[in-house]
């Protein structure tokens, strides 16, 4: 499954570790939630860096106190149409202020990057190579925004008070 | 009138593109039906019996004189030569190709009119009464309200996913005409003590298989607060909502089963935290929005002219006058009605020549604007009472002046097992065969307002539950079976029908109704006793047995 | 969850197979040589429950082709002439059971 950063193809740097695995000395490696949580002391308290794949059926908030020493948080699309991870993504970036990786993964096909971009993902477990390849593009497909979210785009409610000229440049993330 | 601008135009042109790569993307087999369908549904493309279906908004209910042109266009060009107009302040188109769909949804987008979010599990079509801005008394124009939510849910980036559908609906009047009591939101403008503007937001409200009335959940929500307010109600319901059965997934649902309370401070808590953020309104906004609603230059005129008292003579004219006419905020002017319910005819359909010749009367009578309702008629927002009488010819010459109005004719049917693939029972010709036996308008004169809805399985679609006299079509060993409810709502009052026994077969149907009818007029303490006050004061037990008496 | 095809199946009578045709929605039947067709006259008829799955699975099988396929009965004339089993059938043989509006 490639994997997109930065609106680029790139090799994951994370090891995903199981339930029951021995946990490694160095590395970057990606955990799942009850894991973490077993161990969360240990856990970041490697030098390396720690991930943590979490479900969308549990509350984002319990992350709250590990969220500055968390380097990636992986949110789950167990299928396309169920959208509770876009809630979670929004309420890390917005409430909780994690300024860490945000990673989308499972069903993640280019007609959600949009979505994704604009509720604070910034990499993208991609199911479809093609999908992958055409990310730049697709991100770009939309210049204009009804609602505001934490990307900081300015909405068309507030554009219109300015007028049209001075709409807001690309999506960041979307690699051009 | 909304004036769409360059923003409005330029995201339509970019959602247009995706489709039809999409769109490109099936047909080549880079997609398979499965990834394909929730993003067709997305644009409003179901797959019905016989075809595909456009499903294509019409927010809050207004058309100007060039979109309704355009959907005539795309009638005859994509589809038979007809639309169905639904209770959701929809169109429907029934027979379009799949590989049609790319160019009839640019073609609608170059008049600003589009499918976007007309089905799936997201924020649907946001609808409001259809005299919004000329009915009297109202508190503001809510469609003001209903656009600024309209922006603010299409292509949400975090509500495009929900558990499921979520309908919301407005309304500034005393009289609510929207229905809000049975959405999943519901928005009562008024004034609170201190004469501060603001909205009494609902929550929980909707029909199908668990019928429930919405809830006050917060009684004042100022004017700033409603976008943030209802993006707390959204991501509560998002992250809790059931997503393991798809009859629980409503939010209905899940405001049962926590509890209004609970479910009201989750709401709470999530909204303070967002209440001062990007989403609060202020006035600038708001006062940008409301300038790009274009109301008519009304003329100072009297309220009774020459032209309508001398036509008013005619006793034809007369009869389409008192039934279809209706109080205008302004002196001289009137709001009509136009009937979609000739007897024998399919509910809701309108003809491609009906649809242009509409918008040409709209441009000569009613300043180029029509509406649409969710009983499945049009309307005229303004029309000078001087005009009254040529535009009633104009009416009656395409069959849109029939005066039923309100009346036991007037019947709300979903389109049933004629064409869509969830139904149990047929709906369209049950609704014909009703009129066919109450088409005489003086008999229906007599009755008085009587709502019957017809719904063509649990979902609901033709409102059976809030009809005054409901009809739901069910499945018993392969064959077609009716329940019918008396004494639903769906105004203010909203309450929600009481069964009257066991289902009928198709054949009783409309009898089953006239008997109800009969005992109604037997049973009416005056003729002013509508049919819904006489069911609350006597109960189904009298209707009931004269019902079941005869078959 | 367990795709429909590893479901028990029960047919009660003679059965086709239908489905709507992806690039223009049109009702179709599969046809006994691998295809579809959008006369009901040319459908494969099939008896049992296995005959039926093996039909069903070859339709569904073309996803490219047609969307929502499944089984549904009909009744055999002494000619051999199908007819559709039930009134939904019947009408997405035969159209709406009234009168379109623009031909009306
Ligand atoms: S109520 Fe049922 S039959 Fe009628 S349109 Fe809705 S889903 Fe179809």
């Amino acid at each position: 499954m490639p994997l997109v950063k930065g609106g680029q193809i790139v090799a994951d740097r994370y090891v995903r570790i199981l339930d029951d695995a021995p946990i490694p000395a160095n590395g970057a490696m990606l955990v799942p939630a009850e894991r973490f949580l077993a161990d969360a002391s240990e856990l970041i308290a490697r030098q390396a860096e720690t991930g943590v794949i979490w479900p969308n059926n549990r509350d984002i908030d319990e992350l709250g106190p590990y969220l500055d020493r968390l380097a990636l948080v992986a949110l789950v699309f167990p299928k396309f149409q169920d959208g509770r991870a876009y809630s979670q993504a929004r309420i890390l970036r917005e409430r909780l202020g994690y300024r860490g990786e945000l990673r989308a993964t499972g069903q993640v096909l280019r007609d959600q990057f949009v979505f994704m971009l604009r509720a604070g993902f910034d990499t993208f477990e991609v199911k479809k190579e093609a999908d992958a390849k055409v990310f730049g593009e697709v991100a770009q497909r939309y210049s204009v925004f009804y609602q505001p979210t934490g990307d900081g785009r300015s909405p068309a409610f507030r554009q219109r008070l300015q007028g049209f000229a001075t709409r807001a440049p690309a999506l960041r993330g979307a690699g051009r | 009138m909304y004036i769409h601008d360059e923003f409005d135009s330029t995201l339509l042109k970019e959602r247009v593109d995706e489709f039809r790569d999409q769109v490109r993307r099936r047909l080549s087999g880079e997609l398979t039906e499965d990834e394909f369908k929730s993003l067709r549904l997305m644009n409003g493309v179901y797959l019905q019996l016989h075809a595909y279906m456009l499903r294509i908004a019409i927010p809050y209910g207004t058309l100007s004189s060039t979109q309704m042109r355009m959907l005539a266009h795309v009638a005859r060009k994509y589809d038979r030569g007809y639309g169905h107009f639904t209770t959701r302040q929809n169109i429907q188109f029934n027979w379009i190709k799949l590989s049609d769909l790319p160019d009839a949804t640019a073609d609608l987008a170059s008049v600003g009119v589009h499918g976007i979010q007309t089905s799936g599990n997201c924020i649907r079509n946001v609808t409001t009464d259809q005299w919004a801005g000329v009915a009297p008394g109202e508190v503001d124009d809510p469609r003001i309200w209903a656009e600024l939510l309209r922006q603010y849910s299409t292509l949400h980036p975090e509500f495009s996913f929900l558990p499921r559908k979520f309908k919301i609906a407005v309304t500034a009047s005393d009289h609510d005409r929207a229905a809000v009591k049975i959405h999943d939101i519901g928005l009562r403008l008024h004034r609170n003590g201190a004469g501060e503007m603001g909205f009494e937001v609902l929550v929980g409200g909707g029909l199908g298989r668990t019928p429930f009335i919405g809830k006050t959940i917060k009684p004042f929500v100022a004017r700033r607060d409603i976008l943030t307010y209802i993006e707390a109600i959204l991501r509560v319901y998002n992250q809790y909502g059931r997503r393991d059965n798809i009859y629980k997934a409503r939010i209905k649902i899940l405001v049962h089963e926590l509890g209004i309370d609970k479910f009201a401070r989750e709401v709470e808590d999530e909204w303070l935290s967002i209440k001062d953020g990007a989403l609060a309104l202020d006035e600038a906004v708001i006062a940008d929005i409301r300038s790009r609603f274009k109301y008519p230059a009304y003329e100072k005129l009297t309220d009774n002219p020459d032209e309508l008292k001398q036509a008013l003579a005619d006793p034809t004219f007369k009869a389409w006058y008192r039934n279809s006419v209706s109080h205008h905020r302004v002196p001289g002017y009137g709001i009509v009605t136009l009937s979609l319910k000739p007897v024998g005819g399919p509910p809701g359909d309108a003809t491609a020549e009906q649809m242009d010749a509409i918008a040409d009367l709209a441009d000569r009578y009613a300043f180029g604007e029509i509406r649409v309702g969710h009983e499945q008629n049009l309307c005229f927002p303004s029309v000078a009472k001087r005009d009254l009488p040529a535009l009633w010819r104009g009416l009656d010459a395409i069959g849109v002046a029939t005066p039923n109005v309100n009346l036991v004719s007037d019947i709300i049917a979903c389109p049933g097992l004629d064409y869509c693939s969830l139904a149990n029972a047929r709906a369209i010709p049950v609704a014909q065969e009703i009129t066919r036996r109450f088409a005489d308008h003086d008999t229906a004169n007599l009755i008085g307002r009587l709502h019957i809805n017809i719904s063509g399985c649990i979902n609901a679609c033709g409102h059976h539950h809030v009809g005054h006299i409901g009809i739901l079509g069910v499945e018993k060993n392969g064959e077609e079976f009716y329940q019918v409810t008396i004494g639903g709502r769906a105004d203010e009052g909203a309450v929600v029908g009481t069964l009257i026994g066991p289902a009928v077969p198709y054949a009783q149907v409309a009898n089953v109704v006239e008997d109800i009818v009969e005992a109604y007029l037997d049973l009416r303490l005056r003729p002013d006793e509508l049919f819904i006050d006489t069911v609350k004061r006597l109960g189904v037990e009298p209707f009931k047995e004269r019902a079941y008496a005869t078959g | 969850m367990t795709s429909p095809l590893q479901q028990k199946l029960k047919i009660t009578g003679p059965s086709i197979v239908t489905a709507n045709r992806t690039g223009d929605g049109a009702v179709i039947y599969r046809t006994s040589s691998n295809g579809w067709s959008t006369e009901l006259s040319d459908a494969a008829v099939v008896r049992t429950a296995d005959d039926a799955k093996a039909l069903w699975a070859e339709a569904m099988a073309d996803d490219l082709g047609a969307i929502g396929s499944y089984i549904a009965p009909v009744e055999v004339g002494s000619d051999g002439s199908i007819e559709p089993g039930n009134i939904r059938e019947a009408i997405r043989l035969r159209g709406t059971t009234f009168a379109l509006p623009a031909s009306a």
